[in-house]
């Protein structure tokens, strides 16, 4: 098997939005992929299905061969992921969080410390692994994400926005540890980011995904040649236009996205 | 499997026990009916020949205070899935009904220590338990309507994404199964319309079964009491893990 990562005529409708429409394409073992798309193209709703925590409306999806729909419970143990928006009990340590996954996870529990404190020191936050979540800043937040996202081991780590709201310093930082995950532990990245010279720089393969549908897919020099462009921003827009999009967001959203301003 | 279990069960008390104000805040309102019903009523009681009202109404007033907790666990999963945690564990690979009996046990826990902190309470009022065996049968009575509740509780969250309409539909809920259930009347004579009503009311079971177990009289016999509850329980709890592992996000 030589993908982490198969899709096969994924949709997902809601109602007569069809929020994915069709789309077919493989993430090839030990890559860096980038999902990239304007805000409501269908990225997180894809996200949503390869994780298993929306059912499509038709389509196949395996993860590491194993078919997500028949076979969740073992298809979620086979990949990491770390949310758009926050995931994290505010309410517990660092340190409860991250053994709280283990157990989800079912990691032995004579490897389990020492997961969790390799996890904390790649993400350098050992020192806190005590203080309560909520005391954190949302840069420290993100990192424990993707901390909390490798305890398991998994063999394709899923990232959603991993960098959006945060500084230049702990932007580069998150994606010095995630290049390092893909080249030293050859784990399969699988991400979005709205940053286009971010995902320039890390992706080896890159689809640009608008309305549902996937409009382009390649390595982003591939991408550059075929939109006669010099930087992926450039090829990004001409595949997708100019015009701002539409996001629709339901209470829910717009709650958590506040919530996300206040921190 | 039950790692799962254990460590929703263990969240559920640890959030309890940092966020000491809940626990007081909480008390209010038990304090508030012991005082004022109890005492308030006690002398009118005493003399239409029904003995002493605070050892009829503390049993009540008990399980009026399981009842509330447990059925406001409900909150927490909308909480968590406002603020998504609940995303963290609906794409963990263990099944998600063991998610659900974590999450009910763990509600159950923070209201049964509610219960027993009312109780000792009630103590400070005068009210006093008839025997030892007694002691532990109210136990497990506290222990069957705080489960029955709180799996009531989770199972209307998990249909529910509106943080504003639970606590509406709570309380909608809550108040007619506290106020129709014997917690502050006796069953005996009553209008038939409120008879029927309080005979279909599973907190009327639990109330007497408390107050049976504690105190030594009941009305419908600690054996319905019992089967009602314990049942009730089991099927709530049921329909509360299929609703829960329906959840799509």
């Amino acid at each position: 098997m030589e993908n982490s990562l198969e899709v096969k005529n994924l949709s997902k409708h809601f109602g007569k939005l069809k929020a994915v429409n069709n789309i077919s394409f493989n993430v090839p073992k030990g890559s860096i992929f980038a999902f990239l798309g304007p805000n409501g193209a269908g990225k997180s709703t894809s996200i949503k299905m390869f994780t298993s925590l929306t059912k499509p409306t038709k389509g196949e999806i395996l993860l590491e061969g194993i078919n997500v729909l028949k076979n969740p419970d073992n298809a979620r143990k086979q990949f990491g992921i770390v949310f758009q928006d926050h995931s994290i009990d505010d309410e517990l340590t660092a340190y409860e969080n991250l053994k709280f996954h283990a157990v989800l996870y079912q990691v032995p529990k004579d490897i389990r410390e020492t997961r969790i404190s390799d996890a904390l020191k790649l993400v350098e936050l050992e020192d806190r692994k005590n203080s309560l979540v909520k005391t954190f800043s949302g840069g420290m937040k993100r990192r424990l994400e993707i901390a909390r996202g490798l305890v398991h081991n998994p063999k394709i780590l899923f990232l959603d926005e991993p960098t959006t709201g945060l500084d230049p310093q702990t932007r580069n930082s998150i994606w010095k540890h995630i290049k390092m995950l893909n080249k030293e532990h050859g784990m399969t990245i699988f991400l979005t980011t709205h940053y286009m010279p971010e995902a320039e720089e890390i992706a080896d393969i890159v689809a640009i995904i608008d309305h549902g549908k996937i409009t382009a897919q390649g390595t982003v020099t591939e991408l550059n040649k075929k939109a006669k462009a010099k930087t992926l921003e450039e090829t990004f827009l001409k595949f997708t236009g100019k015009s701002i999009r539409e996001e629709q967001g339901s209470g829910l959203d717009m709650m958590r996205r506040m919530r996300r301003l206040r921190h | 499997m039950s790692g799962a279990i254990y460590v929703m069960w263990l969240r559920q008390l640890k959030r309890f026990w940092r966020s000491k104000a809940r626990m007081a805040g909480s008390l209010g309102q038990p304090l508030l009916f012991l005082f004022a019903l109890g005492l308030g009523f006690g002398p009118v009681y005493s003399a239409a020949g029904q003995g002493n009202y605070l050892l009829f109404l503390a049993p009540g007033v008990i399980a009026m205070s399981i009842l509330f907790t447990s059925m406001f666990n409900g909150i927490e999963v909308i909480w968590d899935r406002q603020f998504g945690f609940l995303k963290e564990t609906l794409v963990a690979p263990v099944s998600r009904i063991n998610i659900m009996i974590g999450k009910t046990l763990g509600g159950a826990t923070v209201a049964l220590i509610q219960g027993v902190v009312v109780l000792l309470l009630t103590f400070l009022f005068g009210f006093r338990v008839h025997s030892i065996g007694g002691f532990f049968l109210g136990l497990l009575f506290m222990i069957l309507i705080a489960v029955l509740f709180t799996s009531l509780g989770i199972a209307i969250a998990s249909r529910m994404t509106d943080m504003h309409g639970f606590p509406i539909i709570m309380n909608f809920l809550i108040m007619p199964i506290f106020f129709l259930s014997g917690a502050l009347f006796p069953l005996e004579n009553l209008p038939s319309v409120l008879s029927i009503i309080t005979k279909i009311n599973p907190l009327s079971y639990g109330v007497d079964g408390v107050r049976g177990a504690l105190t030594g009289t009941t009305h419908f016999g600690l054996g319905l009491d019992f089967l009602v509850c314990s049942v009730l329980a089991m099927i709530i709890l049921f329909i509360g893990s299929k609703l829960f592992s329906k959840i799509e996000l």
